[in-house]
């Protein structure tokens, strides 16, 4: 009791709670208004109320199949996010400082940034010999280019009188790039890595869905919720679903912990 | 705490020994920007002396182009014709010798105070690990920011921000400083003190001084030489030699004297700031 009790004492966690309370009272409320009128209120009658959803959530927890569908989406989304972050933040970086890379490069990255990675789906299923490696390079894809362009723009945005002031306190082309161009250009890195972590996830489900996740329990969640339709089961679409929404929390407050542990100047905000 | 005073001592005039301070000459300057048939010429045929030792003010109205004279004092970009020299020695970019206190603060914001202030040593691997931080901490003292040492900028006001940088450009034991003006922005009240102790500093440590501004209260009270511009393109107009004693106090400022100044100074920018105003009309 004490232990709750201090969780709630803290203004913000009580707010979180609170809000996610009322949230769900209001789609219970919706849930169930056709069954309390007797009419068809809002068009939304097919909604499984949060009730049942629960228990839904209870009945799949034992099962192994929608444990492995956590991890093989979760290996998806890590792999073309990391492959994404290690090949992106290099290549930003690069666009920011050498003017004869970016004059090459930048032109052929414009034209392919605006192509939605779904697009990249049917061609990279043909090219790629196995399912799970067209689903890690469209992810890639997803979290790419938002990194790049993080990036890069985070990087040109450094304000010219720290480098200046480097420079005249006798930094080297090295020490401008490694004590003031890359801590400079963190921010949008781990702000980049936040909307691409978002990307991934949204174009891993998508492939999941389309590509038919493959073999049994490899599915993924994307695959999960397809499947859930397939079958008919309301309640369990809105498991996975759900089941998304708190991998992608946790994606993201990792990445703001992270983000946290490397920028301690920006800890003041 | 006794010895730490007897360190600073001796580190003081082992300081005093050295040349701190240079003679810098900009010789028949000129800088237009743009492309060649659209340019427009920002400094047109500046020759302007700044004694050694001396603490040169350098005023005009805003948009006139000072930044642009304390770009090419710093060798952050070069003259189209003439040359800048410092000790007689051509300009051909930045270097420590040269430090610049910025408009907007240039503390490097994810450094602590103390890293900024020990970095240019650092990066010129000249000074090291306890010792550098000693004297780095003995100049922080110094400021009055012996509390503030491992705070990040953003922490800090912005005067002490100001006086960080002070600090920072400090330990690179420069011959000139150049401050671009460095208190604006900041309140009244924090802008009147920053000035009495810039002054100090300077009157303790007699570097040559070259302090841009576009107020004339603030240029009176600290130049030793009023270098006053003139608009569209920018040229030297006058240079007033400001004789109040030293060390100075704001009650000079009300002084017969520095009225009579003030007079002269506000009258040539008044009627440059008239001129420019007309134009952008």
């Amino acid at each position: 009791m004490s232990a709750v009790g201090n969780f709630l004492k803290n203004t913000t966690t009580r707010r979180g709670v609170g809000a996610i309370v009322c949230f769900v009272i209001i789609w219970h409320i919706g849930a169930m208004i056709d069954d309390w009128t007797g009419v068809d209120v809002l068009g939304i009658g097919l909604v499984p109320p949060p009730g049942d959803v629960f228990a839904a959530f209870l009945g799949v927890i034992p099962k192994v199949g929608y444990w492995m569908s956590w991890v093989s989406s979760f290996s998806r989304v890590l792999a073309g996010f990391l492959v994404a972050m290690i090949i992106g933040i290099p290549f930003g970086l690069l666009l920011a400082v050498n003017r004869y890379f970016r004059g090459v490069f930048f032109p052929p990255f414009e034209i392919l940034r605006p192509i939605p990675p779904l697009a990249w789906v049917p061609a990279s299923l043909i090219f790629w010999p196995t399912n799970e490696m067209s689903i890690a390079f469209v992810t890639f894809l997803g979290a790419f280019f938002t990194i790049v362009i993080n990036v890069l723009g985070g990087a040109r945005s450094i304000d010219i009188s720290y480098l200046r002031a480097a420079q005249s306190m006798g930094a080297s082309q090295m020490d401008l790039f490694w004590k003031i161009v890359l801590p400079g250009t963190l921010p949008s890195i781990f702000t980049g890595a936040a909307v691409g972590m978002g990307i991934t996830w949204e174009v891993v489900l998508a492939a999941e869905m389309i590509s038919g996740g493959g073999t049994q329990g490899g599915g993924g969640l994307g695959f999960f919720i397809w499947n859930s339709y397939m079958g008919g089961s309301l309640e369990q679409i809105v498991v996975g679903m759900i089941s998304i929404g708190i991998a992608g929390y946790i994606c993201s407050s990792t990445i703001r912990k992270i983000g946290y542990f490397f920028m301690p100047w920006r800890r003041l905000f | 705490m006794s010895s730490s005073k007897s360190a600073s001592k001796s580190t003081a005039s082992k300081k005093n020994k050295k040349l701190n301070s240079s003679q810098v000459e900009m010789k028949n300057v000129s800088k237009a920007y743009g492309e060649t048939w659209e340019s427009e010429e920002v400094l047109k045929n500046i020759s302007v002396e700044f004694p050694a030792g001396e603490l040169t003010v350098i005023v005009g109205p805003s948009g006139c182009g000072k930044s642009t004279l304390v770009n090419l004092l710093a060798g952050f970009e070069k003259p189209d014709v003439g040359e800048v020299t410092v000790d007689g020695k051509l300009v051909t970019g930045p270097a420590q010798d040269r430090m610049v206190v910025f408009q907007e603060t240039a503390l490097i914001p994810w450094q602590t105070t103390l890293e900024n202030v020990t970095f240019g040593p650092k990066m010129r691997g000249e000074k090291k690990g306890r010792s550098l931080d000693d004297e780095a901490k003995e100049l922080l003292v110094k400021v009055g920011l012996g509390e503030f040492i491992h705070k990040f900028p953003l922490q800090l006001s912005g005067g002490m921000q100001r006086r960080a940088e002070l600090a920072r450009a400090l330990i690179n034991e420069p011959t000139v400083m150049i401050m671009d003006e460095p208190f604006r922005g900041l309140d009244a009240m924090s802008r009147s003190l920053m000035q009495e102790f810039f002054l100090e500093l300077f009157e303790e440590n007699k570097k040559t001084n070259i302090f841009v501004t576009s107020e004339i209260d603030e240029a009176i009270f600290l130049a030793d030489n009023l270098v006053i511009l003139s608009n569209k393109p920018t040229t030297v107009q006058t240079v007033i030699k400001i004789d109040l004693p030293r060390p100075r106090n704001y009650k000079m400022l009300t002084s017969a004297k520095a009225f009579k100044y003030r007079k002269q100074a506000m009258d040539l920018l008044h009627g440059e700031a008239m001129k420019s105003f007309a134009i952008s009309k």
